[in-house]
């Protein structure tokens, strides 16, 4: 084992980290918005809402990540022409544009299907209330629907925030350099794989339970009025 | 999978144990597996495991050289990950029996490994299904990233074919079908499976 070479490599690789850490909070961000439009219109009742929505859930929670991955960064390529009269293929044609579109895209399905499940959870009696006091739809799910399902929901979802932060060392596959990208680099280079790749595997660790901790935090904020009451 | 249902029992028998070293062993093996991403650790397995092997035997000056088959590499860094997964699962499904009724097996006689078998086993496939299902669907698309390591399955299959005809997206996009056909086709298995183990459970 070469301690030296891990110390040396280590700038290059807290250098990746903050790319890993860029790409999971875009995506986080986006995906979320995302997220809650799709899980409003996977609840509707109206064909015209509900049924895309299952569609973009279904392909996207039943195919690899890694396949949807190529699918946007290699497979835009054969629509150049048609994403240059757009004017969309400078963006395509970067591949942290893609990983960011497609982690985006990917964890938006999952999310969306963990807050349906949590709108649906969300108790009738609760609803019921807010409908006695006259409230609009909109105002139903801004108010009451909405924050309730957040909390219900809230343990699902960290546990889909870690999986996409395991999921941005893909993008080292479509040349960006994140941790694991330039642990590839680096190795290839001098042959060093397994301590490169076994320091990478300690910082991932780190940002995996380092999130974990934030979001349990977050956690204990959400749901305070729960709390068994101390003596 | 088998192998990721052999150590997920192992590992979860060894998490449920009074034993401390069978405990701490289970424990860091689920924590760190579960933490770090699946291309690192199938990287790490690939490429990091002959050099490592080398280099501690050539600090003994023995002169070995191994070669790691992508097939053999692959399914056992897949079940070493999946098997941290269902570890977790097999736990969750061993709390949910109920404890009378494995008192109520010690109370007739039944020895431990008799209890298991007749009385906590059966039941713990029922709570066990749903996640170990998960697990498998999960497993399905992670074989995926086999191809990484140069693996001929669908997804470097798919990469050649594109590559030879200049055509990505109609390769991918078929590769993504077949992934999509094979997990709506689990997902329906699954649901005969669960209400086979259901079968004894009272409904209203």
């Amino acid at each position: 084992m070469d301690i030296r070479l891990i110390l040396k490599s280590l700038p290059a690789l807290l250098h990746g980290m903050v790319l890993t850490l860029n790409i999971t909070s875009v995506s986080v961000l986006c995906g979320l918005l995302l997220a809650v439009i799709l899980a409003l219109m996977r609840v509707s009742k109206n064909p015209f809402f509900w049924m895309p929505s299952y569609g973009f859930i279904f392909y996207f929670r039943g195919t690899p990540l890694l396949v949807q991955l190529f699918l946007i960064y290699y497979g835009s390529g054969q629509f150049r022409n048609m994403l240059s009269t757009v004017g969309l293929w400078t963006f395509f044609r970067q591949a942290y544009f893609c990983g960011v579109l497609t982690l985006t895209l990917n964890t938006a399905a999952y999310t969306a299907e963990i807050l349906r499940g949590a709108i649906l959870a969300v108790p009738f009696g609760e609803i019921e209330a807010g409908m006695a006091c006259g409230m609009s739809k909109v105002l139903l799910y801004r108010r009451i629907i909405l924050p309730k399902a957040f909390r219900l929901g809230w343990q699902a979802y960290t546990n889909e925030v870690v999986f996409l932060l395991q999921a941005t060392s893909l993008v080292s596959l479509i040349t960006l350099l994140d941790i694991t990208g330039v642990a590839r680099v680096i190795a290839a280079r001098t042959f060093a794989f397994y301590e490169l790749f076994l320091t990478a595997a300690a910082l991932y660790l780190c940002l995996v339970y380092g999130l974990l901790f934030l979001f349990r935090k977050i956690e204990q904020r959400l749901l305070s009025h729960l709390e068994p009451i101390r003596t | 999978m088998s192998i990721a249902m052999l150590l997920g029992l192992i590992a979860s028998w060894g998490k449920l144990t009074r034993s401390r070293i069978g405990k701490s062993v289970a424990d860091i093996y689920t924590t760190v597996v579960r933490g770090v991403p699946e291309l690192v650790t199938i990287l790490l397995v690939y490429y990091g495991m002959p050099t490592l092997i080398q280099d501690v035997l050539g600090a003994m000056d023995i002169d070995f050289i191994i070669n790691l088959n992508p097939f053999m590499a692959g399914i056992g860094t897949l079940g070493f990950i999946y098997g941290a997964f269902a570890t977790e699962v097999f736990r969750g499904a061993y709390l949910a029996v109920p404890k009378g009724q494995i008192e109520a097996a010690r109370a007739v006689g039944m020895g431990t490994i008799l209890t298991f078998r007749r009385v906590i086993l059966p039941q713990m496939w029922r709570f066990a299904l749903p996640g170990l299902a998960n697990v498998w669907m999960v497993l399905i698309k992670a074989t995926a990233l086999i191809s990484v390591i140069q693996l001929p399955e669908l997804m470097r299959n798919a990469d050649i074919a594109s590559r030879a005809t200049r055509k990505p997206f109609t390769f991918f996009f078929a590769a993504s079908l077949i992934y999509l056909l094979i997990t709506t086709g689990s997902l329906i298995f699954q649901k005969h499976v669960e209400k086979w183990a259901d079968r004894g459970v009272r409904r209203v």
